[in-house]
């Protein structure tokens, strides 16, 4: 699962000589993430954002068992025992500013990464399921964050719990059933929080399980790259470590400083001040809204203002709003230009920057009251969403003329040095 | 297949959307959506600095205490501060003799349980306890309080956007109701018992003034107690029990931030030098 010129695994000392014919583990990390993983010698910086999901997970994971200890999922006292973990407990303060901004912030580097892959095609063959397993990873972030915002039981929490359990209610027929037998009653209420604690501390977990098959399968062709022409042999390539641990470091960094302006700054920036008031089944807030990551799709739901005939348009807006992630399964098969890299495509990439800034647009009207003119906006905005991954996409890859791609990604880096060194391009011999 | 059958899911939901765009366009244009009272009334709160203000900002114990001073004597008559103890006020500069007197000499006792018949009963409070509610529950706090519950103050201030300033607007905009206002709005004149105030999000809430007039409480080091200081006293020490830590927080963000900068200059140069020498023409 690797080039031929991939370097191998020598253990030296004799005590990993020892545990390398009993249980090659060292082996195994060596080929996926050490010197044994020959990687793309080009890879530019929004290559950094697979590691730092991983590290912001690794965050979750910590600050999340720790605030377990102290969390108690019972309706009568979840909300103060938060507030005890903040007060009381050593460093609660911390684990638990750095729990809530880290859900921000691995939300933040995933958004970086689908951007990164969007644009460099990296969902295109061979890679369709490194694409596939990172959709399925997004999917149990997202259900994992929508049950962790519940557990604090604030009126955010309740009534966000509400809204989204009442989605599935939407579903003629059996909605209602679906939704009752989701909250394991007929309004959020004890068994509720007590299943979304259980889920929310098991998922995490199968977000690491389906994280190392994603890299698994990442492993099968090997990276991609920002040209997204394939790797011809070792000249393209450098060893994953040191070469790129030492850049991932580098990333890491100034991740962890973005993160601790934020959490030792603003802590609050990103939350709503609803849920610091303790959930109240009688007093519904002015305005409900989900955290930010969900916006987009919030403003997709709320954009259905007219019934379809006999189909009311709540449906509507809650079929879209599955659809709007789902259509991203069948992408690698919707857009069949052979060439990868946006960067050479000119039509291509016109079109993916309207729809950076139409995501950006449904993000703020999301977050925006459902009143006019937001959701005039979000209506246009996400009919924009649907046709450019159903109908503009398949249509570029059809009529676009690209550019001229570089014979390989030794040719494109020297290149680039040679033109930032003001020599004409070295043309290597083949 | 896939692609018809995309083109077909994404030409439904598109067209429905700019379909709906246009019913919702002819309807705002033909009936434009009347303004509320809310819309054209609330205010903003007001401007205010406080010493904690800005990332480096630090509470200042003389007005946390003066603030607590005006909860003592105002607020704690209808407001409970359940999730603070009296081992908090250490916090604030008590020490630990005063703390035990104010705990012990609080007008609201501790619930408690008879020792010796088990029924329900008083005691005197001890460091330990937290700040004891003025109602036994929420039935009594209502019907004590024209059917509107006084919320707990112990997060007020993150409960709220711009929660100090929210605070101190809110204790210092209490006001006639504007002429303007009843003009455009005949019928959002302020109902019986309620009062207006312009930085409540429904302009008209429950409470009364409860800083009505200058020198309300005495303060002991010889500030002068205006409403207008009161005011801001009580909002700061409203930010102190709602974030305790903040200086906590903020001293251990300046010395990661600090760690965290050299850490990655290394990695930086680490990063470079370990690419010296693919980071070149041939």
């Amino acid at each position: 699962m690797s080039f031929p010129w991939a370097e191998h695994y020598t253990p030296k000392h004799p005590l990993m000589q020892w545990v390398d014919e009993k249980l090659p583990l060292p082996r195994l990390v060596y080929n996926a993430v050490g010197a044994g993983y020959p990687v793309p010698r080009n890879l530019n910086y929004f290559w950094n954002f697979g590691v730092l999901a991983g590290l912001a997970l690794l965050i979750q994971i910590v600050t999340g068992v720790v605030m377990a200890m102290h969390y108690g999922a019972n309706t009568l006292v979840a909300f103060g025992t938060v507030e005890q973990t903040m007060r009381d407990v050593n460093a609660g303060w911390l684990m638990r500013y750095a729990h809530a901004n880290g859900a921000s912030f691995f939300f933040i580097v995933v958004y970086l990464h689908i951007f990164r892959g969007l644009y460099f095609g990296s969902y295109k063959a061979p890679r369709e399921m490194v694409w596939l397993l990172g959709l399925v990873i997004f999917l149990l972030m997202m259900a994992t964050a929508f049950m962790g915002y519940v557990l604090p039981w604030g009126q955010m929490s309740y009534w966000g719990a509400k809204v989204i359990t009442g989605l599935f209610g939407a579903i003629p027929v059996v909605g209602e059933p679906i939704q009752t037998w989701l909250l394991g009653g007929f309004a959020p209420g004890n068994a509720s929080l007590n299943r979304f604690f259980s889920l929310h501390f098991l998922l995490p977990f199968v977000i690491a399980a389906v994280v190392i098959l994603h890299i698994w399968a990442l492993h099968i062709p090997g990276s991609s790259n920002p040209t997204g022409v394939e790797v011809k042999g070792p000249q393209d390539t450098v060893p994953f470590h040191p070469y790129y641990t030492a850049k991932d470091g580098f990333g890491a960094g100034i991740f962890l400083i973005l993160f601790a302006i934020l959490l030792f700054f603003a802590p609050n920036y990103l939350g709503h001040p609803d849920n610091y008031i303790e959930a109240n089944p009688l007093s519904t807030p002015a305005h409900i809204v989900p955290e930010w990551y969900f916006w987009p799709f919030y403003a997709i739901l709320r954009a259905f203002t007219v019934d379809f005939f006999f189909v009311p348009a709540k449906l509507l807006g809650v079929l879209a709003m599955f659809a709007s992630i789902l259509l991203l399964f069948f992408l690698p098969w919707l857009d069949t230009s052979p060439v990868r890299s946006g960067s050479y495509r000119p039509t291509f990439k016109t079109f993916f920057w309207i729809l950076v800034l139409d995501v950006l647009i449904l993000g703020y009207c999301g977050g925006a009251p459902a009143e006019e003119p937001y959701v005039m906006i979000s209506q246009v905005a996400a009919a924009y969403y649907f046709a450019h991954f159903l109908i503009i996409l398949p249509m570029i890859a059809r009529f676009e003329k690209p550019l001229p791609l570089p014979n390989s990604i030794t040719e494109a880096v020297l290149a680039k040095y040679a033109k930032a060194d003001g020599e004409p391009a070295a043309v290597p011999a083949e | 297949m896939v692609r018809i059958g995309a083109f077909l899911v994404g030409l439904f939901f598109a067209g429905w959307l700019l379909i709906s765009f246009l019913v919702g366009a002819y309807s705002y244009v033909v009936e434009p959506p009347a303004k509320t009272v809310e819309h054209e009334f609330h205010l903003a709160p007001k401007h205010v600095s406080f010493s904690f203000d800005g990332p480096l900002g630090r509470y200042d114990n003389q007005q946390l205490q003066r603030g607590f001073q005006v909860f003592k004597e105002v607020c704690s008559a209808c407001h409970s501060l359940k999730f603070v103890a009296f081992r908090d006020l250490a916090g604030i500069g008590y020490n630990e003799a005063e703390i035990k007197a104010i705990a012990k000499n609080w007008t609201i006792k501790t619930p408690s349980v008879d020792p010796a018949t088990g029924e329900a009963s008083t005691r005197d409070g001890i460091p330990a306890d937290y700040f004891p509610s003025p109602f036994a529950n929420n039935v009594a706090a209502a019907a004590a309080n024209n059917n509107a519950i006084p919320p707990d103050l112990s997060l007020m201030t993150k409960a709220r956007h711009h929660g100090s300033a929210y605070v101190y607007s809110l204790l210092t905009g209490f006001q006639e109701q504007p002429a303007e206002l009843l003009k455009h709005f005949p019928d959002a004149k302020t109902p019986e018992g309620l009062h207006f105030n312009p930085y409540f999000a429904n302009l008209n809430l429950a409470m009364a003034p409860p800083l009505s007039a200058d020198g309300q409480v005495t303060y002991g080091d010889g500030t002068k107690p205006t409403i207008d200081q009161m005011s801001q006293d009580v909002a700061a020490f409203l930010t102190w029990t709602a974030e305790p830590k903040l200086e906590n927080r903020r001293r251990a963000g300046v010395a990661t931030i600090l760690f965290l900068l050299i850490a990655t200059g290394l990695a930086y140069m680490a990063y470079q030098n370990i690419w010296a020498d693919k980071k070149k023409a041939a």
